[in-house]
């Protein structure tokens, strides 16, 4: 079955599906040359097939993302050994892509031990909805989400109308919401500590109250590979399995790993216009105001989030190649090309992160 | 291929340390112009005079009001060779700790001094922490060689001068660089200005150390940290003893031990995801199968009948103490080692090491905030450990308090 998987696989990258084009001649399709003998009683009848694309090893040294790999995939083992509940965030963005896979890779072959969990503005790109909930039933994983929309609905949340606002600040009370109601105690989250100021000095571990609040004065020393979970009930952490890795590691895992992401991801033409130094896409969420140009672009987005918030940078990258070409050239940080919620103030993170944002 | 090192660094604005990291982002072209702009506004805001690159991960609040750096900072920067991690840690509160932090997961210590000033209390301070953590290579920068008018005779006097404090420590590798972080010589490239010197720039000595044969290669050691039973009916029997190989070569078909019950089994798989590995080493996260169905659950440990670790409830660690409240005989704390927790009581504080001058004073019957020193520890259940100094992820532990779940210090096992 997983043979045939790959198979088609295949086929969808030589029909220059996104995901494919890989980075280099180094990698080898492992799942091709072991396919021959996938169904022989090789590894003792356990497994007969591979995944995956293996990067060679030599002289017992690993690549930089094979190290960042296996960090990730230890903390995710350490979380699930040590707490009663976890949950994955998955946004269908291109880091809890990774990080999916990540889980996915330290829990095979066994599926994983723990839901996703994701939070809903209602403001999202329907590509990435569909990828998610698609993504989800490959794994069999149990998807909880979280939805603002019915939180505004059922009067517990009060929207702001104002031009300009975003759902971004009502994520917060019902991501809060969500691991009470489940009570979960651990949420892994695809942060990374290259992508903001304040998450540059957030711990892998993130302890946080009752209340989901961040001190980022009060954390606990993180040394060696040694994670401390201890936690009082109502209290939870919040883990960060990629904190290490960067943009641009992101970028060349999802092509090492040939990842699906959402189309939105790549160079696309799309009806945009520019607000405060961002280039939006008309949507029905967000449309021009008196003065604002709409002119048809090439544009790819850098990171997904509420669509009323996230801005889009011109691009022509169509293939992951071309995407790690243009991050390795680029001169500006993710979130300070394409995040309104981020520049509201030098702050903006650490406040909202204070109050239980991710 | 790009391997990945990790950097530890420390010290104050004074010494010129952020202006050469910001060098070492920028010329490697890790520092983003949206960064950069921010910096510059805010140091100007400021009215500092200088660009105070501190302020590309000062962003929390705190911090940018008070202008001081709270705790250990992260930086990344890449070259087509290598990926750089660098734990910056600040120079003045909470000192030790955050250096004790940044080290525990270095390759290599980066310290600096300036050429004017020579070896201070503080290099002395950062050699010895990066010592006691046992991280494999320290390069010394003489920075501010500029001001000196590149004088070869300053430079071998303050290489000279470490040599003679480091042969009391326990350095294996020193490299000393005479730099002008503010110029760029011998930051990214070999300058003219010092023709005298004949060793590598920086960034290329951080481009081609060898750092492969730090790791414990000849040791089998494997803690289990999750057993992975898929249950499912075409993997109905599949047991794999899932973990981070924390030292040795694991092979298929090797003979081996699981502590501490001391049952013996053989490796009949290695599996990933990737599919099946003819060998693990460290840090490969992988599942190892066995052949003979073992009671085998996280905590225990893996090894090789004839190179095993310590199995033991009595051990004697130097300690990093990182709370207020003081560390004292009798009192009862938890334990993480590897992937067991178990409880442990001190039975002795031995001595604190004044750090400044390596003296022991035998006279403490505690340790306070930021005291380094010897201890006693007996566990409630046997620990499978060895020396810190044979392996850095066998041999370290977190001492941890059992009401409230805080870190309360970090122990290298002697």
């Amino acid at each position: 079955m997983r043979a045939d998987r790959d198979h088609r696989f295949w086929h969808r990258v030589a029909g220059g599906w996104h995901g494919g084009n890989c980075a280099s001649g180094e990698l080898v399709n492992v799942g091709e040359t072991v396919g021959a003998t996938a169904g022989s009683a090789i590894l003792n009848g356990y497994i007969g097939e591979t995944r995956g694309f293996r990067v060679p090893v030599t002289g017992y040294e690993l690549t930089h993302l094979q190290m960042l790999e296996a960090e990730a995939i230890h903390i995710f083992r350490e979380v699930a050994a040590e707490f009663e509940r976890p949950a994955l965030l998955f946004s269908g963005g291109k880091d809890s892509i990774v990080m999916l896979r990540v889980a996915e890779k330290a829990f095979w072959p066994a599926k994983l031990p723990f839901p996703l969990l994701h939070i809903d503005t209602g403001h999202n790109f329907d590509e990435v909805l569909a990828f998610r909930d698609r993504r989800a039933t490959e794994l069999g994983a149990r998807l909880v989400v979280g939805s603002v929309q019915a939180a505004i609905d059922g009067g517990e949340l009060t929207e702001d109308t104002r031009p300009g606002a975003s759902r971004n600040q009502l994520q917060t009370p019902v991501l809060l919401d969500s691991i009470t109601d489940n009570r979960f105690d651990a949420v892994f989250g695809g942060a990374r500590r290259d992508e903001e100021k304040a998450r540059a000095k957030e711990r892998v571990y993130s302890f946080r109250d009752e209340f989901g609040q961040w001190d980022p004065k009060n954390q606990r020393p993180e040394l060696w590979s040694l994670y401390n979970g201890r936690h009082r009930p109502g209290e939870h952490i919040r883990v960060f399995p990629l904190s290490n890795w960067t943009e641009l590691d992101i970028w060349r895992y999802i092509a090492q790993e040939r990842l699906e992401i959402p189309s939105i991801y790549y160079a696309h033409s799309r009806e945009t216009f520019e607000r405060d130094g961002m280039l939006l896409a008309v949507t029905p969420l967000t449309q021009p105001r008196v003065g604002e140009v709409v002119v048809p672009r090439q544009v790819r987005y850098r990171t997904v989030g509420d669509i009323t918030c996230t801005g889009a940078v011109e691009s022509t990258a169509a293939t992951v190649d071309e995407v790690i070409a243009e991050v390795a050239a680029t001169r500006i940080t993710e979130r300070g090309a394409t995040r309104a919620d981020d520049r509201v103030s030098e702050a903006a993170m650490e406040d909202r992160k204070r109050e239980g944002y991710f | 291929m790009a391997e990945l090192l990790r950097v530890a660094t420390a010290g104050s604005v004074d010494d010129g340390k952020s202006t050469l990291i910001g060098r070492l982002l920028y010329d490697t072209k890790s520092l983003f112009t949206d960064q950069l702009a921010a910096v510059e506004r805010t140091s100007r805001e400021r009215g500092d005079g200088y660009v105070d690159l501190a302020l590309l991960t000062d962003g929390l609040r705190a911090e940018r009001e008070q202008g001081i750096t709270i705790d250990v900072a992260y930086r990344y920067f890449a070259t087509p060779r290598r990926s750089f991690i660098l734990a910056d840690t600040p120079g003045h509160v909470q000192y030790t700790r955050n250096m004790v932090t940044g080290a525990s997961t270095a390759d290599l210590a980066l310290l600096l001094v300036d050429a004017r000033k020579g070896i201070v209390e503080q290099t002395r301070r950062h050699a010895f922490l990066a010592s006691l953590l046992r991280v494999p290579h320290l390069v010394l920068c003489v920075n501010k060689m500029d001001l000196v008018d590149f004088d070869r005779e300053v430079f071998e006097k303050i290489k000279e001068d470490f040599r003679h404090f480091a042969a009391k420590l326990e350095i294996v590798d020193v490299t000393t660089i005479p730099v002008s972080a503010l110029t760029g010589d011998n930051v990214v490239s070999r300058s003219p200005s010092t023709p005298w010197y004949d060793g590598s720039s920086l960034l290329h000595h951080l481009e081609e150390l060898h750092i492969a044969s730090d790791r414990n290669l000849i040791d089998v050691r494997f803690p289990v940290q999750w057993v992975v039973r898929p249950r499912s009916e075409e993997l109905h029997d599949y047991r794999g003893y899932a973990g981070q190989v924390a030292g040795g070569v694991i092979k298929p078909g090797d003979d081996v031990i699981v502590l501490p019950s001391g049952l013996t089994s053989r490796v009949v798989g290695i599996d990933t995801y990737d599919g099946p590995v003819e060998e693990a080493f460290p840090p490969m996260s992988v599942t190892v199968r066995l052949e003979d169905d073992l009671d085998v659950s996280r905590g225990d440990m893996i090894a090789r009948p004839n190179n095993q670790p310590t199995v033991g409830q009595d051990l004697h660690l130097m300690v990093s103490w990182m709370v207020d409240a003081p560390l004292r005989r009798r009192a009862r704390v938890g334990i993480k080692h590897t992937t067991r927790s178990v409880r442990a009581m001190v039975t002795d504080v031995s001595y604190r090491v004044d750090i400044d001058t390596l003296h022991r004073d035998e006279t403490v019957d505690s340790l306070g905030l930021n005291d380094i020193g010897r201890i006693a520890l007996r566990t409630t259940s046997p620990l499978c450990y060895d020396p810190y100094r044979r392996n850095r992820n066998t041999g370290s532990v977190l001492l941890i308090d059992e009401v409230s779940g805080t870190t309360l210090g970090a122990g290298m096992i002697l």
